[in-house]
């Protein structure tokens, strides 16, 4: 990987390892999409399960889509971090000059990149699955767009206090969930005031400052507990 | 000043100092609770509301104070350990988390109990109960970090930084019932404004936070020593001492 050389500037390493995220995804198509097909899968199981009337369903939807949304979040978490473990790429990003919460933003954007954003985008075909009305399209989608990039940068914490060990991904989802629930709750939050034709503008706003304050604070901490998760 | 915290920081002079301060919180904490539970279950004026359900008060208030009180302690001794790598904060850490757990349980439950009479329902999906739910995940989740790992060092660490990281979620229990509209009510003392009940009712309220306070304090000092005697069982001064006590000769 580039970021190993002395003399690369950070923006360089930093391209260099959003380039490799982005690629490795692109080369493990089936764990890039198992996420989204989870998605899917999952949001089509809620029809036959609650019930098939139209105007029930998209009563139900923007909540169903969220926390879908979000444990398909959390599935794909665990992998984060783990093969740049198994194969020591973790170790040399420790080492490399460049700081490392930087290097680890890197990494999170190219998660949020081929997951959070692709299930973002998802959301609306399937919200017509479950009869959302038209207008809330837009907002389901900002609002999932913005939120699963917070997921993204909180989960890596999680994923990197875990990363060492050999059962972490029970761990995961219990470290992990409850710091989720703010972004549930402003998230699925718009796309219910979108539905019911109210203003959902204060909640994307507050979902906006919840990824302000994740960029400036998540990186540190994953920096952090990457290095306690390696070095002890 | 800093010498003397210097000093404490190490763990054979705090166990001495926490085993000469301990009987007196103890015997402090049982008078505390005593006397707080006989004034507010006993003398204290029942409701002219809610009748004598208001007495799950005397409980339910010092115990969710104490989880929001412990969790702040937790992440305040995870952030020393982190910087100063002083191995007391860590043992306090993991003394204390257990109990933090249990105190919000306490307060989750007894707030149930209490829900039901004055509320009619067990549980609302209220800001400051979700809050609270999330608190006891929280703890859980510190303290299975702690015990996954194999390297109790690293466990350490990591649950001590899950805690800093954790800590964000006080503030949003403290000031939920402020921002939210809610069905749980406001604050019940306040450093600012006086008390928005009788005397006879917040005074045996205050002696049984204090009571319960007390309690914690007690119980860390005990809880904190023998987690300082199971981890350092291998130091010469610990051998010293168990000599000393068991009459054996030290090796």
């Amino acid at each position: 990987m580039g970021a190993g050389d002395a003399d690369t500037g950070l923006a360089t390493a930093w391209a260099a390892t959003l380039g490799r995220e982005l690629r490795r995804a692109g080369r493990r198509r089936g764990e890039t999409l198992a996420p989204l097909t989870f998605f899917a899968l999952v949001i089509a199981l809620f029809p036959l399960g609650l019930t098939v009337q139209p105007e029930r369903l998209a009563g139900l939807a923007p909540g169903l889509l969220w926390v879908t949304a979000l444990l398909a979040t959390l599935l794909s978490l665990e992998a984060l971090f783990r093969d740049d473990h198994a194969d020591g790429s973790l170790e040399q990003m420790l080492l490399a000059p460049q700081p490392l919460a930087a290097l680890v933003l890197a990494k999170v954007l190219a998660h949020w990149l081929v997951g959070g954003l692709p299930l973002a985008l998802l959301a609306p075909l399937l919200g017509v699955l479950l009869a959302l009305p038209a207008g809330s399209y837009l907002p389901l989608a900002v609002s999932l767009a913005l939120g699963s990039a917070s997921l993204s940068l909180i989960g890596a914490i999680g994923a990197a206090l875990t990363v060492g060990l050999a059962r972490g991904g029970l761990l995961l989802s219990v470290l992990v969930l409850p710091l989720f629930v703010p972004v549930l709750i402003f998230g699925a939050g718009a796309a219910q005031a979108a539905l019911v034709g109210g203003a959902f503008g204060a909640h994307l706003a507050l979902l906006g400052a919840l990824l302000a304050l994740a960029l400036l604070l998540a990186p540190w901490a994953i920096a952090a507990a990457l290095r306690i998760a390696i070095n002890g | 000043m800093w010498r003397a915290i210097h000093r404490l920081g190490s763990p054979a002079i705090f166990y001495a100092v926490a085993g000469r301060l301990q009987p007196w919180c103890w015997a402090l904490a049982i008078a505390l609770l005593l006397a707080g539970s006989l004034w507010g279950l006993v003398w204290a004026p029942a409701d002219y509301q809610q009748g004598d359900s208001v007495r799950i008060l005397y409980v339910h208030v010092p115990t969710a104070l104490l989880a929001q009180s412990v969790f702040v302690l937790l992440a305040a001794a995870g952030g020393v350990f982190l910087v100063w790598r002083i191995k007391l904060a860590d043992m306090l850490a993991a003394a204390i988390a257990p109990f933090g757990a249990l105190m919000t349980l306490l307060a989750l439950v007894s707030g149930a109990l209490w829900g039901l009479p004055t509320w009619g329902t067990w549980w609302v999906w209220d800001a400051r109960l979700t809050s609270m739910l999330i608190q006891l995940f929280l703890y859980l989740g510190v303290i299975a970090l702690r015990g996954a790992y194999t390297a109790a060092e690293s466990g350490a660490r990591a649950s001590a930084l899950l805690a800093l990281v954790g800590v964000v979620n006080v503030p949003i229990i403290k000031f939920s019932v402020d921002w939210w509209q809610t069905l749980h009510q406001a604050a019940t003392f306040s450093l600012v404004r006086p008390p928005s009940m009788p005397a006879s009712m917040w005074l045996p309220l205050l002696v049984m936070v204090a009571g319960f306070y007390a309690f914690f304090v007690a119980l860390a000092l005990t809880r904190t020593r023998s987690e300082i005697l199971r981890r350092e069982s291998r130091t010469r001064w610990v051998r010293e001492r168990v000599a000393r006590t068991t009459g054996k000769a030290a090796r």
